[in-house]
Order: structure tokens, then C-alpha cells, then sequence
């Protein structure tokens, strides 16, 4: 509470410390200590998915660099709980489905190879064994047949535990939160981009001119409205059949402008009659610099709160349409396919990644949305929003 | 009165046109030709031309359009795509259960996050005001997904206190059984967006002159809180509430799904997986009626809670 009425006196004696609307709202935001502490950890996601998205991390997140299903370490933190080869026999039985379960569900090789069958029943004896390092006696065999190498010497060359644990297929927990990381947080934030850039010019049309133009706009804002958000975005994903990180942004942004609209109409609406307006008229200024040199930045920060909103919301749309299948492709990775994932994974007690892909969720999210009420209340301080 | 409600009813017909014509470019034109969909993947040439007479798609926009009207007018969309099954009879089975569940959702998350807010409006502007308001927020961050997942996991696979899906014939056994899980996820989910929206109607109000008023006349607290300051709350708690229960019918598709329940959500989902667009247009036209009259009706218990606000 101290931060917040030091805030308030702040702002309420703006001589003291000078400059424009800008840095005196960075001042009153420096002063929020959670507003800080969010802005650090936004700013870390954003880091990441930056590296991410550059090669420089989590390159190899479709790599099967552990044994299926490998436990969680932390780096040695923690003790992973299920040695595999010493389990009791109903655990080896369970693997020994799994596994051939994860074998069917493989994409299917270019070379049929004809003792898939004799060698997955191998391996489930294999791992009966106290040691199952024994060499495969096929393996040389199947090799100078051409078999895909890597199948063949998994145990071997496979870690059995990971930071963050592996999923069904051995995929590192931890790469693929990254991966899925940047997938959602470069959706949430274009769809956010795309949204407030149609609702931001349709808004500025309707508010500014009014009349014809903003009947015209305030219909299809009522029709878009009419449809419950969800549903609009569901009817919109069953229409267009592929899938993938373009189609999530265009669903997202091309239904979400409506809040922007209603905003942006009223803000323009309440600029138009002001002098500096009235003046740039006079002055013979051109209609589209008025409404985008002249307005425009007068009601950036309500635009800039905006956003931040927008891609809150659009980063859990995504994880929903991507978990239920209609959003990213099957070959990319977000938080919302982890989840669908994960949901399998945790009936067979295997939990760790659920946990990676909604902690990483939850905490990006919280930050984001502290961060936005942080920010509201830096750059308008005449309404004191309630938290 | 009369003459506003009329009036409103009038501008719903606009709204409700375009409202048609979107889901008619969607369908029929950005969604690609529906006798393919519908023909499968081995069909002849005459087939599908047979498919695109009974759907009518070979006619002119115009005519469809009104094929499209008349459906909705005579709610007969046809039998769906994928099971055959009349849409008009779907959509009668399905509302049932979405609303067995919804119903007792929407009453005890509006009272319990009314109660609440009033608590937490008591502590305004203290530590533990902020603390429980950064609780919703963390609380909201967590997808809705994780909650269901982990709550479905716990209670019911684990613990074994709730069946872990299904859904019966008889009201009673539903909400006694099968329902309450989902009625408590929704509840989880629901109460922190709600508390964190209320506390902010009632602050508004607590800083209104009949507050002081009151104070001033000795009254407690208490009394205040609950009597006076959520009386006037109300008004925009109900408007609230009232918009929000069209979207919720749709809203809760999720819970329908990893419950199986037999609802409108789930039938939604069904609909989008398998490209049945009669069900989602028959679906998505009576949710966007159902918003704008339920928008009506706020309007009007608006008016009828506060006798000062004009209708315009």
C-alpha cells in the first residue's frame, strides 16, 4: 500500500519531476514494485522466445534425446524415481505396452522393415533383465539391411532422466516448453497486433467521421458481437481446414478486433471536437494525417494497455484451440499441444510435463496481466483502477 | 416501455441479417464448396451435382440466402452431415444437460462471488486487499485446461470421490453424480474473474454520497455493505451476469467434453471436428438470437432495479 499512495503523490506533483507524458508515466510505473518484477519476467519470456525463435535454444526440442517417458532430475535435484529394468513386473508389462504402443504410433518409415514385430517383443525381454545393455544379436543384421540405425541402440545412447523429464516419445520436457513457448507467446502477440491495428483504424474511421461510416461500422461491430467469441472463433477454425501458427493468427486477430473498435470510436469521438483537432482542420492538414499523426498518439497508451490485454487473452485462446486441435499443426509444438499431451501422460502418473507447460503458462500470464494493470495505472492516472 | 421494446426488437432484425450473411460467406464461400465436404472423398461428377441441387448451392447467392432465412425461420437446418440425425432435434436433446450444469454453475458462482467481493470489499485498500486481488490474477493465469485436467485427475481418477465421466437419464442422478465435478471446476474457474469484477462494482459504490450518508447516520458496517451498497451493486452485477449466459452455454464446452456430457458444447466441438456446418450454423444462429435478447432483457431488469436510468 506504501508505493501505492507514494505513487499517488507522485502524480499529484508532477513539478517535481519533469518531463513529458512518457517518461512521467515510466516514473510512476518505476515505482510499482510488482509492476517491475513482471516487466522483468516478460521481458525474460520474451528473451527466450527470441533465442528460440533465432536456432540459438531448444533446436533439437523434436530430438528423442531421452528414454520414453524419462522422470525429471532438475539437475540432479531430484532423485528420478523410477529406475527402469528394476521395476516389478507389472511396471515391465506396462512399459513393455507402452512401448510397443509408441512404436505403432511412430510415422510411418519409408523402409517396411519385416522384424518390427519379433524385435519390439525382444526388447520387452530386453528390459526384463537386470542389465539391458546387452547387444541386440539382429542388430548387425538389420543394419547392413538398411533399418533405420537409431532405433536399434535407443537404451544405449538415450538419457534416463531429465531436467525437466522427456514425454511418450523422449522428447527434453524443457525444449519443448521453449519451443511452445514461442509458438504461443509469437500467436498471442501478433493476433493481439493484428486485432488492434484492424479495430484501431476501423474505430478511428467510425469515431472520426461518424454519420454513414460509423453506422456501417457499429453494424458489423453488432453482428461480430451478436456471436458469442468462442463460438465465432470455433465456426471460423471449422472453415478453414488447415492448420498452423498463420491460421491461429488470423482466426484471433480477425474476430478480437471488436473491443478495440468500441475504444478507439469513443476516444475519437471525445478528440474530434477538441481545438488541437479543430486547428489541425483549419490549417488545411489532410483527414489521414489528423486522424493518425494528429489523434493517434493522444490515445496510444489506451491503445498500448490494449495490446497487453489482447495477447493475455489470445495466448489462452491459442493453448485451447491448439489442445483441442484446431490450432497449430501437429508438427509444431505449443503450450496448448503439450497439454493435450500431458493429459494422456498424467493418467499413467506421469505429471512433469503438464507441469512445465502450465507453470511456464501460469507464470507468463500472471506477469503479463500484473504488468498491464501496472501499466494502466502508470499512464492514466486520473482513473486509480482497482487492481 | 412498449415503444422501447418494440424499437429494440426492430434493431435486431439488421444485426440478426448480417449475423446471416457472415455465416453464409463463411460457410459457403471461404469454407469451400459443401457438396465436396459432403460427398467424402470418392464421389463422381454426378454425385456431387446431385449433393449440390439438394443443398441448393447451385442456385444463385440471393436464393440461398433465403434458403437460409427459411431454415432458420422454421427451425429446420436439415439432418446433420456426419450422423444424419435431424439438427432440430440435436439441438432440443443437447440443451438439457449443458443446462443441468450451467444453471446451478451460474447461481452459486454469482452468489459466492457476491458474498466474497462484499468480504473483500471490507479490506479495501490494504495489503490483503492486494494480496487476494494478485491471487485472482495468478488464479485466472492458469489455463482452464490444468484445472480440469488436475481436478478430473485428483477427485475423480485418483481419489475416486466423483465418477470420472458419463451422464444419466435422470435429473436427480446428474446433479447428484455427474455434475458435480464440473460444477465445481466451473466454480474454481469462475470465482476470480467474478470476485475481481464485483469488488470493483461494489468500490464504485462505496464511494457514493448515500455511503457517507449512512455512515454518518451510525449505521454498522456490516449493514452498510450488505443492505445499501449491494442493493445499488446489483444493478450492474445482473446486467452482467445476463450477458455472460449465452456465451456460458458455449463457453462451457470444454468441461462438456472431458466429461462427456451430452451438451451444446460438446455437440460444437463434434460439429467443428467433423465439419458438420449444419450444426454449427443451426448452433451459432439461436446463440447469437439467444445474446441479443438476453442483452434485451438486462436492459430491461436494468430499468426495473433502478427507476433513474432512461432507455434510450
Amino acid at each position: 500500500m506504501a508505493e501505492r499512495l507514494h505513487s499517488f503523490e507522485a502524480a499529484a506533483v508532477p513539478e517535481k519531476r519533469g518531463g513529458g507524458f512518457w517518461s512521467l508515466a515510466w516514473q510512476r510505473f518505476r515505482d510499482d514494485r510488482i509492476g517491475v518484477s513482471s516487466l522483468v519476467i516478460v521481458a525474460a519470456f520474451f528473451i527466450m522466445v527470441l533465442l528460440s525463435a533465432l536456432g540459438v535454444i531448444a533446436g533439437n526440442w523434436n530430438k528423442e534425446v531421452g528414454i520414453h517417458d524419462a522422470p525429471p532430475d532438475l539437475w540432479g535435484l531430484l532423485t528420478p524415481a523410477v529406475p527402469e529394468a528394476v521395476g516389478n513386473a507389472a511396471q515391465r508389462a506396462a512399459q513393455t505396452m507402452e512401448k510397443t504402443q509408441s512404436m505403432e504410433a511412430l510415422p510411418p518409415s519409408t523402409v517396411v522393415d519385416p522384424l518390427a514385430e519379433t524385435l519390439v517383443r525382444l526388447r520387452g525381454e530386453d528390459d526384463a533383465l537386470p542389465e539391458n545393455r546387452i547387444m541386440d544379436p539382429l542388430a548387425e543384421t538389420l543394419r547392413s539391411l538398411g533399418a533405420d540405425d537409431k532405433t536399434l541402440t535407443v537404451e544405449k545412447e538415450k538419457r534416463a532422466s531429465l531436467p525437466f523429464g522427456g514425454d511418450r516419445w523422449g522428447r527434453d520436457v524443457l525444449e519443448k516448453t521453449v519451443k511452445g513457448s514461442q509458438t504461443s507467446i509469437i500467436v498471442g502477440l501478433s493476433a493481439a497486433l493484428l486485432a488492434t491495428l484492424l479495430g484501431t483504424l476501423l474505430g478511428a474511421l467510425a469515431g472520426y467521421y461518424g454519420g454513414r461510416a460509423d453506422d456501417v461500422l457499429n453494424w458489423v461491430y453488432n453482428v461480430f458481437s451478436a456471436i458469442p467469441y468462442l463460438l465465432l472463433i470455433l465456426a471460423v477454425a471449422a472453415v478453414l481446414q488447415q492448420r498452423g501458427v498463420m491460421t491461429v493468427i488470423l482466426i484471433l486477430g480477425l474476430t478480437g478486433w471488436t473491443g478495440v473498435f468500441r475504444l478507439i470510436r469513443a476516444e475519437y469521438i471525445k478528440h474530434r471536437g477538441r481545438e488541437y483537432v479543430q486547428a489541425a482542420h483549419a490549417f488545411g492538414v489532410p483527414d489521414r494525417r489528423i486522424l493518425f499523426s494528429h489523434i493517434l498518439p493522444n490515445v496510444s497508451h489506451v491503445v498500448l494497455v490494449k495490446v497487453s490485454l489482447l495477447a493475455v487473452g489470445f495466448i489462452k485462446a491459442e493453448v485451447i484451440l491448439s489442445f483441442l486441435g484446431f490450432g497449430v499443426a501437429v508438427d509444431e509444438v505449443s503450450w496448448g499441444s503439450m497439454l493435450n499431451d500431458a493429459q494422456r501422460e498424467l493418467i499413467l502418473g506421469k505429471w512433469w510435463e503438464l507441469a512445465a507447460a502450465g507453470g511456464a503458462m501460469a507464470l507468463l500470464v500472471t506477469a503479463f496481466s500484473l504488468l498491464t494493470d501496472a501499466m494502466r495505472d502508470a499512464l492514466d492516472p486520473k482513473i486509480r483502477v482497482a487492481p | 416501455m412498449t415503444a422501447y421494446i418494440v424499437r429494440r426488437l426492430l434493431q435486431m432484425i439488421p444485426t440478426m441479417l448480417g449475423v446471416v450473411l457472415l455465416l453464409f460467406v463463411l460457410f459457403n464461400w471461404v469454407g469451400g464448396d459443401p457438396a465436396y465436404i459432403l460427398a467424402g472423398k470418392i464421389s463422381s461428377e454426378a454425385q456431387i451435382a446431385n449433393i449440390r441441387h439438394q443443398l441448393g448451392v447451385d442456385r444463385p447467392a440471393y436464393v440461398q440466402i433465403g434458403i437460409f432465412l427459411k431454415q432458420i425461420v422454421t427451425a429446420d437446418f436439415g439432418a446433420s452431415w456426419s450422423t444424419n440425425e435431424p439438427v432440430s432435434d440435436i439441438l432440443k436433446t443437447r440443451l438439457g444437460p449443458s443446462l443441468t450444469v450451467l444453471v446451478p454453475l451460474l447461481v452459486l458462482g454469482t452468489l459466492l462471488a457476491i458474498a466474497l467481493s462484499l468480504v473483500v470489499a471490507r479490506f479495501r485498500r490494504t495489503l490483503t486487499d492486494r494480496m487476494v486481488m494478485v491471487a485472482c490474477t495468478v488464479g485466472m493465469s492458469i489455463s482452464i485446461l490444468v484445472y480440469i485436467i488436475v481436478f478430473q485427475y485428483v477427485f475423480a481418477f485418483r481419489l475416486g470421490w466423483f465418477p470420472v465421466q458419463g451422464w444419466g437419464d435422470s435429473l436427480w442422478t446428474n446433479l447428484a453424480t455427474y455434475a458435480a465435478l464440473p460444477i465445481l471446476i466451473g466454480l474454481c474457474v469462475g470465482l476470480a474473474p467474478d470476485l475481481r469484477l464485483f469488488r470493483s462494482f461494489m468500490l464504485d459504490e462505496i464511494e457514493q454520497d448515500y455511503v457517507r450518508t449512512a455512515r454518518a447516520k451510525g449505521l454498522s458496517e456490516t449493514r452498510i455493505l450488505w443492505v445499501h451498497v449491494l442493493r445499488n451493486a446489483s444493478i450492474p452485477i445482473v446486467t452482467y451476469v445476463m450477458a455472460a449466459l449465452p456465451g456460458l452455454l458455449v463457453g462451457a464446452f470444454l468441461i462438456e467434453r472431458f466429461f462427456s456430457i451430452p451438451g451444446i458444447g460438446r455437440e460444437v466441438l463434434l460439429a467443428v471436428e467433423r465439419s458438420d456446418f449444419p450444426v454449427i450454423k443451426a448452433i451459432t444462429v439461436y446463440v447469437a438470437v439467444a445474446t441479443m435478447f438476453a442483452n434485451l432483457a438486462a436492459d430491461l431488469i436494468y430499468k426495473a432495479v433502478d427507476p433513474r436510468v432512461e432507455l434510450k
